[in-house]
């Protein structure tokens, strides 16, 4: 058993545990928007320290340094990418009408989109008048 | 910020993808050096258009210090919000307090935008529901503070600090 072996080892243990809780928290959370906070967060976690630790795993047990930069790489490519699946994956949910849990206490998205619509609509009339008047002259 | 020239974007745009090649294959052998280079050319030409908008202005040394700074002091954040979920999904309680709240950032550039809203999603208790101008709107898990000014103050400004430099 070499340092590096130990190392990997001990990342994996680290990046499954973060895979249990994330699994855990979508049973425990009430809601869609929770559900994806605990979801997003430690599963890519998770996946880091498996990732990696796997890399470096490779190290102790093979003697093989090539494979680092690929997990590493990996690893870079699955940090970009998550984040932005989890936000459209939100954001459709919202689009879509899924409710909020009863506890949540505040909406800022509906009051924004509410006075949206209210200034569409305040522009639409403004458009429908001016248009009249063009045809009463 | 205006557009860099097109022979700086080109270069930039073959510079990231033969580093990313280089991390693929794992290997220094010239004959993998040599048909990475040549992918990497044509490729470039094919998407530089749309890859980068300021070409090598990116690899300014400030940003680039700014950058490796910013990884370490990421990476700290996101063991803290797992730490945070852990809390949350352990505690027999279920203790969270979830909304909508809005935010204000400083950054213009997309770039930066995008960068900042990933940071968002993998920090304590925050996600990012939609982006519109310079209003972002964050699914918080543990709603500390309803207005725009207190939320920003919690939710952005830690990153905002380092994004401003790197991205602007």
């Amino acid at each position: 058993m070499s340092v590096a072996s130990i190392i990997g080892q001990a990342l994996v243990l680290f990046g499954t545990f973060f895979y249990v809780l994330s699994s855990l928290g979508l049973i425990r959370m009430p809601d869609v928007y929770n559900r994806m906070q605990t979801a997003t967060k430690s599963a890519t976690l998770g996946s880091l320290g498996v990732i990696v630790g796997t890399g470096i795993w490779a190290v102790g047990e093979l003697g093989s340094y090539s494979w680092i930069p690929k997990t590493l790489i990996i690893a870079v490519f699955l940090l970009l990418t998550n984040p932005i699946a989890a936000h459209a994956l939100i954001r459709a949910a919202y689009k879509s009408g899924v409710p909020l849990w009863e506890g949540t206490v505040v909406d800022k998205y509906k009051e924004a989109e509410g006075s949206l619509e209210r200034v569409n609509e305040i522009e639409e009339k403004l458009e429908e008048a001016s248009q009249e008047v063009e045809t009463n002259e | 910020m205006g557009e860099a020239s097109k022979i700086s974007r080109y270069v930039h745009t073959v510079l990231v993808l033969f580093i990313i090649w280089l991390f693929l294959t794992s290997s220094l052998d010239p004959q993998e050096v040599i048909i990475g280079a040549i992918l990497s050319l044509v490729i470039g030409a094919l998407t530089y258009e749309v890859f980068t908008e300021r070409g090598l202005g990116n690899l300014n040394p400030k940003r680039v210090l700014y950058f490796i700074a910013y990884i370490p002091y990421f990476l700290w954040a996101m063991v803290l919000a797992n730490l945070d979920v852990a809390y949350r999904v352990l505690h027999p309680k279920r203790p969270i307090k979830p909304g909508i709240v809005e935010c204000k950032t400083v950054l213009t550039n997309n770039t930066g935008k995008l960068a900042l809203a990933n940071s968002i999603t993998l920090t304590p208790g925050t996600i990012t529901l939609d982006v519109k101008g310079d209003r972002y709107f964050i699914h918080w898990i543990d709603v500390k503070d309803e207005s725009v000014e207190g939320a920003s103050e919690k939710i952005t400004k830690p990153f905002e600090k380092f994004l401003k430099v790197i991205f602007e």
